[in-house]
C-alpha cells in the first residue's frame, strides 16, 4: 500500500446550514415562524395540489383554493404544533391533516382565502397543472395509504429537486458558471435517458474539452447534492430524521 | 421552474449517491458491483493513468464499525504481497466521509461464473492449487479468509487465479517482532481498526462455511475452517466435469471432514495431495489397495506398458516365425 490519507475536499463533508422550517414554523417568533411556514409551503404546495387533483378528483379550480386554503390553516391553526417527527414524516403528517382538512373544516366552512398566509409564496398553479398532465402516476379512490404516502414522497423529491436546480442556477450565474449549469441541465436534467448527448458530443456542442465536461459536472452535481441537502435540511425537524431522509431520498449520509 | 423527469430525477438521485472525489486523484468510471460493506467502482487514478478498482463505504458510518472493517480489509490485503492475492495501493477517507481503497482492477470472471466454461479437470484442479497456494500463504502470514466460495476467486484473462473479499478475515496472529518497520505501523493500523467478532457470530457462507464457523464457534476457528471451504471449492469445481477420480473425490471429503483434526493440517498438503494425483501418484486421502495401485500405476505408465508389451509380443511372434 502506497499511502494512507484523509483526502482534503474543497468543504469537507456536506457543509449544511442547520436551520430547520419545522422547528421555525413552531417558534414563538413571528417572523422565524413566518419565514419557516413559507419554506415549508414552497417545498409541499405543488405534491399537495397534485394530491388534491390525482387523489380526491378535485378540479383544477377547487385544487387551486383548497392548497391556498389548506396553507392558510395550517399557519392560522397552527397545525405543526401537534407534529411529532418521532411519529411520522412530515409528508405523512400533512397528508393526513389534508384529508382530515377535505373531510370536515373545508366543507363546514367554505371560506375560502387566496394567498393567506403565505403572501411570499408563488403558487403557479398553471406550471402545477402542466406537470400533472406529464405526470405517469396515478391516484385513484382506492389508493391505500402506502401508494398515497409513495405519490406524495415522489412528488415531494421532484419538488425539492425543482427547488434545488432553481438554487444551483443562480448559485453558478452568481460565479460566472453558466456553462457548468447549462451542461447539467443538458446530461442531467433531460427528460429521458436517451434524450441527452455524451459527454464527447457536449464537448463539441460547447466547444471545450470531454476532461472538461466531465470535470464541470461534477462540480455542479456536487453543489446540487448540497444545495438538496439544505432544503432537505430545512424539512426535517431533527438531526436523526434529516439523515434518515438523506439516505431515503438521496443515498448519502451527511455530517 | 423546469418539470423534473422521473428519468431525471432517478438519474439525480443516482449522481447524488455517487461518492465526492472532488480534490482526489481518481475518476469514477462506473460502477462494478456491491456487498455487504460497500460500491466497487472501476476508476481512473489520474495521477498514474491506469484504471483501479475502488471498494468505498456506501456511507460514512456513523458507528465506525463498516469504516474500522473496510480499513482494516485494507490492511490485511497490503499485508498479504503475493500473485493470488489483489494487490492494495492506497486507502483513506474521501471528501464525503466515506472510507476507501484501491485496489488493482481485475479483468476477469468469477469462478462461479466461468466453470460452465472449464475444461479438463487436470485443468480445474490446476486453477484450485493455485487457490490454495494463495491461501497457504495468507496461513502463513496469521490470516484466516473465513469467506472462500467460487464467487470470491477471479479468473485474470492470462489464467491468473485472485482470491478477492478478505472482508471478514481473521488475523490469528501478528506478524513476527522481527520484521520491519512498516509491519509495525501496519500492526498499529490494524489493532486501532480491530473488528470484534466474539462467541456466536456467524459470518460466511452456507454450503462453503466449517461446522465450527457455522455454530459461531469464532475463537476456535483456525486455518481449518478456510481448508473446510477449499474442500467445498474443490467439490464444485469437480461439478458438470468428467466422473472424477474417487483420490480426488476423498481429497474434498477430508478437506471437508466433520472434526476439523480429519482435516488436510495445511492448504500447502491439500495442495500437495493434489500434485501427487495429477502426477498419477498415490494421494494421502486415499489408501489404495492392490488392485488400485495396479489400476493406478498402470494408468501412470499407460504408454510405457503399451510399448513393452508391443515389444514382447513382437518378440514371440518372431521367435514363432523363425521356429518354424
Amino acid at each position: 500500500m502506497t499511502s494512507n490519507t484523509k483526502i482534503g475536499g474543497r468543504s469537507g463533508q456536506f457543509p449544511i446550514t442547520r436551520w430547520s422550517a419545522i422547528l421555525a414554523a413552531r417558534s414563538k417568533d413571528s417572523s422565524e415562524r413566518s419565514r419557516g411556514l413559507e419554506a415549508i409551503a414552497a417545498a409541499y404546495w405543488k405534491p399537495i395540489y397534485k394530491y388534491f387533483r390525482l387523489r380526491w378528483g378535485k378540479s383544477n379550480e377547487d385544487a387551486k383554493d383548497l392548497t391556498q386554503e389548506f396553507f392558510t390553516r395550517v399557519i392560522e391553526k397552527e397545525f405543526l404544533n401537534s407534529f411529532d417527527p418521532a411519529k411520522a414524516r412530515l409528508r405523512t403528517f400533512l397528508r393526513v391533516c389534508a384529508d382530515r382538512f377535505l373531510a370536515n373544516d373545508f366543507k363546514a366552512s367554505k371560506r375560502l382565502k387566496r394567498g393567506g398566509g403565505v403572501q411570499h409564496v408563488s403558487f403557479d398553479f398553471g406550471a402545477a397543472e402542466a406537470e400533472l398532465s406529464r405526470t405517469k402516476t396515478s391516484l385513484s379512490g382506492a389508493a391505500t395509504p402506502h401508494a398515497m404516502d409513495d405519490f406524495l414522497e415522489k412528488e415531494f423529491i421532484r419538488s425539492l429537486f425543482g427547488l434545488a436546480v432553481e438554487n444551483l442556477r443562480e448559485f453558478c450565474a452568481g460565479r460566472g458558471k453558466e456553462v457548468h449549469f447549462q451542461l447539467f441541465e443538458a446530461y442531467d436534467l433531460a427528460a429521458e435517458e436517451s434524450d441527452h448527448a455524451g459527454y464527447a458530443e457536449l464537448a463539441r456542442n460547447f466547444g471545450i474539452a470531454t476532461t472538461d465536461v466531465t470535470n464541470y459536472l461534477s462540480f455542479a452535481r456536487r453543489e446540487f447534492r448540497r444545495i438538496a441537502l439544505e432544503k432537505l435540511q430545512e424539512m426535517t425537524a431533527s438531526d436523526a430524521e434529516f439523515r434518515s431522509e438523506a439516505r431515503a431520498l438521496l443515498g448519502v449520509e451527511p455530517k | 421552474m423546469n418539470w423534473l423527469s422521473d428519468d431525471a430525477i432517478t438519474r439525480l438521485q443516482a449522481a447524488s449517491a455517487l461518492p465526492d472525489l472532488a480534490g482526489t486523484r481518481y475518476r469514477i468510471i462506473q460502477r462494478i458491483g456491491s456487498g455487504g460493506m460497500g460500491t466497487v467502482y472501476l476508476a481512473e487514478d489520474a495521477t498514474l493513468g491506469r484504471r483501479v478498482a475502488l471498494k468505498i463505504l456506501d456511507f460514512p458510518d456513523a458507528s465506525g464499525e463498516l469504516a474500522a472493517r473496510l480499513l482494516r480489509e485494507a490492511h490485511i490485503l497490503a499485508r498479504l504481497e503475493h500473485p493470488g492475492i489483489v494487490p492494495v495501493h492506497d486507502a483513506g477517507t474521501l471528501p464525503d466521509g466515506r472510507v476507501f481503497y484501491a485496489m488493482k482492477f481485475v479483468e476477469g470472471q468469477r469462478l462461479d461464473r466461468l466453470i460452465v466454461s472449464m475444461g479438463a479437470v487436470s485443468d480445474r484442479l490446476r486453477v484450485f492449487q493455485r487457490i490454495c497456494d494463495a491461501v497457504a500463504f495468507a496461513h502463513a502470514r496469521g490470516i484466516l479468509h473465513r469467506d472462500l466460495k467460487p464467487d470470491n476467486i477471479m479468473i485474470g484473462p492470462f489464467g491468473e487465479v485472485l482470491v478477492m473479499d478478505w472482508g471478514i478475515a481473521k488475523i490469528l496472529h501478528q506478524p513476527p517482532e522481527s520484521a520491519a518497520e512498516s509491519s509495525r505501523v501496519a500492526r498499529d493500523a490494524m489493532a486501532r481498526s480491530a473488528v470484534k467478532t466474539g462467541h456466536g457470530t456467524i459470518l460466511g457462507t452456507p454450503g462453503y462455511m466449517a461446522p465450527e464457523q457455522a455454530r459461531g464457534d469464532v475463537e476456535r476457528l483456525d486455518e481449518r475452517a478456510d481448508i473446510y471451504s477449499l474442500g467445498a471449492i474443490l467439490q464444485f469445481l469437480l461439478i458438470g466435469s468428467a466422473p472424477a477420480a474417487r483420490a480426488v473425490v476423498a481429497i474434498a471429503r477430508m478437506a471437508m471432514a466433520e472434526n476439523p483434526a480429519g482435516r488436510y493440517a495445511s492448504a500447502s498438503r491439500l495442495s500437495e495431495d493434489i500434485a501427487l494425483f495429477l502426477d498419477g501418484l498415490p494421494v494421502s486421502a486415499y489408501p489404495e489397495n492392490i488392485f488400485q495401485k495396479a489400476a493406478r500405476w498402470g494408468s501412470r505408465y499407460q504408454l510405457a506398458i503399451v510399448l513393452v508389451l508391443t515389444y514382447l509380443v513382437l518378440r514371440a511372434v518372431l521367435l514363432i516365425w523363425f521356429r518354424r
